[in-house]
């Protein structure tokens, strides 16, 4: 078992009251070692946190972000949600979906997604928790390179990245 | 028609979201001033005095729901609902990345008012930027002292633990929300007992939105009074809006409660796109049930939007104009909760799943008006019965749809119908029957 994984499992449970509150830390941390929750991955958290593998994996499968199969280690998540359904967010995600054929992405968990958070830079993206949008459908081509060529997607359409602005928020002290 | 910064006053700072800054600013007076000069019923009591109601979705009293925590030496806890999934809401957001500190700073006074020395931020996994701007400023608290053993040398612990969730709705339900935060599958338990008896570790629990959290520095530094003057009625104060959809201009605003709904979605956000009219809006996230064009110029206020059929809910505001088709748009919308059932109670698990069912009949062309009243009693069977209220929130915006815009869903069915019939347009239920009797298959 990989030692900085144990040594992040035992941290998580440090940190409550009662340790088994440390189940979603423990299994993000597995997945983020082995890209999913794999029976390895769930072994190795219920030897570290003394909890049965059955009990994880159901606890696992509840879940949206946690992997129950090998889809890929990276994920694109496309909102079409009820805000983005609106905004066009399908032809958007349908888009994507097609350059990702095309262009023969692997290893990435692509999949539409419901409400991210995100509803005011509709349509938008998620790519490994980088929030990319508005989006339109003609961005599908380089999006999906970026990803496969392992680039960043679209530089300065992030959410958290500098200067980053909504097209319509020239209005003074725009929040 | 302008907006009123309070919790949105300095989010333009850069650096806000660090402590220097956020205390250049004037940030950590209040925690400070609450532990060291008052005392804690006091907090307690302009808590109440503001009458600020929770911002998460149901409007409780936040001072009221904290007052209901038990005294004595028992473990109490805090939980913050960072859980913002509710489609249409993404003010938390918005808070939580420009402006940590001002939550850290509200789960302080939180805490000290309901007594509890163990608090936990319930975040979504999906916020992993935000999560950990969060981790940061909780860390950077630890070592100022603010958070930790003897807080501004006041006789008050308090640790905080932001943890981050993994996908699902129906974590934001604060008994689900208990439960994934035990390590366990997000179902929502029966309640009573409520969180306020019976909550984390089963230990009296106050649960507050991030929003209703922010909220506490600025009453406490300026008192209830100050609160109380913004706002109408029993709607005091502030709201973060989260205006989305079909206007020009999408984003957040912070207003004064009791402002019209048409300053908001048309003089804020801009209204619909150029030439197009707003169809009907959801007031409160995609949970609330919809309201119509004339609804506009009602005062956004919880009392207003209750009595108009519907609720302020999360204070987001989703507006579909007038080139949405409905029955796309109420699929969508039930599909979204179907997914997120957690399949506990039945009502929500099959309902949830026959609604979305038959609205796909209504698309293929399988469906007669008949399958109208039929769904309307699958919501029916839905409303109350369950443990939460999810399967309600599908429900109520559905039967909403139907009711307001009947006329559509019957047009939709009987052109669907003579679509996949492969004949022109037929106006009568039965020409479809009289189709598949002489053996017309699906298109």
């Amino acid at each position: 078992m990989p030692e900085a994984l144990r040594t992040s499992i035992v941290a998580a449970m440090q940190r409550y009251p009662d340790s088994r509150s440390a189940v979603l830390p423990a299994l993000a941390a597995a997945q983020e070692v082995h890209g999913w929750c794999s029976p390895e991955a769930i072994h190795q958290v219920a030897a570290v946190m003394q909890v049965t593998p059955a009990y994880l994996s159901s606890v696992g499968s509840f879940y949206d972000m946690l992997r129950t199969e090998p889809i890929g280690d990276r994920y694109v998540f496309v909102c079409t949600s009820v805000a983005c359904h609106v905004r066009h967010a399908k032809e958007v995600y349908d888009a994507i979906a097609e350059e990702a054929r095309d262009q023969g992405l692997e290893g990435v968990d692509l999949r539409e997604f419901e409400c991210l958070g995100a509803c005011d830079m509709a349509p938008m993206a998620s790519v490994d928790g980088r929030y990319i949008g508005p989006l339109e459908t003609s961005d599908a081509q380089e999006l999906v390179a970026a990803v496969k060529e392992g680039r960043e997607v679209l530089p300065g359409r992030g959410l958290a990245d500098p200067g980053y602005a909504l097209p319509w928020e020239s209005r003074e002290g725009a929040s | 028609m302008s907006e009123l910064k309070i919790l949105t006053e300095h989010l333009d700072e850069p650096l806000l979201h660090e402590m220097e800054t956020y205390e250049r600013l004037g940030g950590y007076k209040a925690a400070r001033k609450a532990l060291t000069e008052m005392a804690p019923e006091e907090v307690l009591e302009q808590l109440e005095a503001s009458g600020l109601r929770g911002r998460g979705g149901a409007g409780f009293s936040m001072g009221k729901k904290a007052s209901f925590i038990p005294r004595g030496t028992m473990d109490k806890y805090l939980c913050c609902n960072a859980d913002e999934s509710e489609p249409g809401a993404f003010k938390d957001r918005l808070l939580m990345q420009r402006n940590p500190h001002l939550l850290v700073e509200g789960c302080i006074i939180g805490a000290l008012a309901a007594g509890a020395n163990k608090g936990f931020i319930f975040i979504r996994g999906e916020y992993e930027i935000q999560a950990k701007i969060l981790d940061a400023a909780v860390v950077e608290a630890y070592e100022k002292g603010y958070l930790g053993k003897g807080i501004f040398g006041a006789d008050f612990d308090l640790e905080l633990v932001v943890h981050r969730g993994q996908g699902a709705y129906i974590c934001g339900e604060e008994s689900a929300l208990l439960d994934a935060l035990e390590g366990k599958r997000g179902n929502p338990r029966l309640k009573p007992p409520f969180p306020a008896s019976q909550g984390l570790y089963r230990g009296p629990t106050l649960i507050n939105n991030v929003e209703t959290l922010c909220n506490t520095p600025a009453i406490i530094e300026k008192g209830a009074d100050w609160f109380t003057a913004m706002g109408e009625g029993k709607s005091t104060g502030t709201k973060l809006v989260s205006v989305s959809g079909n206007v020009q201009r999408p984003g957040n605003y912070e207003i004064e409660l009791g402002i019209k709904v048409r300053e908001i979605v048309e003089g804020l956000a801009g209204g619909p796109p150029e030439g197009r009219k707003v169809k009907c809006f959801f007031p409160g996230g995609s949970s609330a049930p919809v309201l119509t064009a004339d609804a506009l110029d009602l005062p956004y206020t919880f009392e207003a939007m209750a009595e108009a059929g519907s609720m302020l809910g999360s204070g987001s505001i989703i507006v579909v104009d007038d080139s949405q088709p409905l029955v796309p748009l109420a699929l969508r919308l039930a599909e979204f909760y179907r997914h997120e059932s957690c399949g506990k109670c039945v009502p929500c698990r099959e309902g949830t799943n026959w609604t979305v069912k038959m609205l796909e009949r209504i698309d293929d062309g399988e469906a007669t008006p008949v399958d109208l009243h039929i769904m309307s009693e699958v919501q029916e069977n839905i409303i109350g019965n369950c443990l939460c209220v999810l399967g309600d929130s599908m429900a109520m915006p559905i039967g909403s749809m139907i009711k307001h815009f009947r006329e559509e869903f019957e047009t939709h069915i009987d052109e669907a119908r003579a679509h996949r019939n492969g004949g022109a347009a037929v106006g009568e239920h039965d020409a479809g029957e009289l189709a598949s009797a002489v053996g017309a298959g699906p298109q």
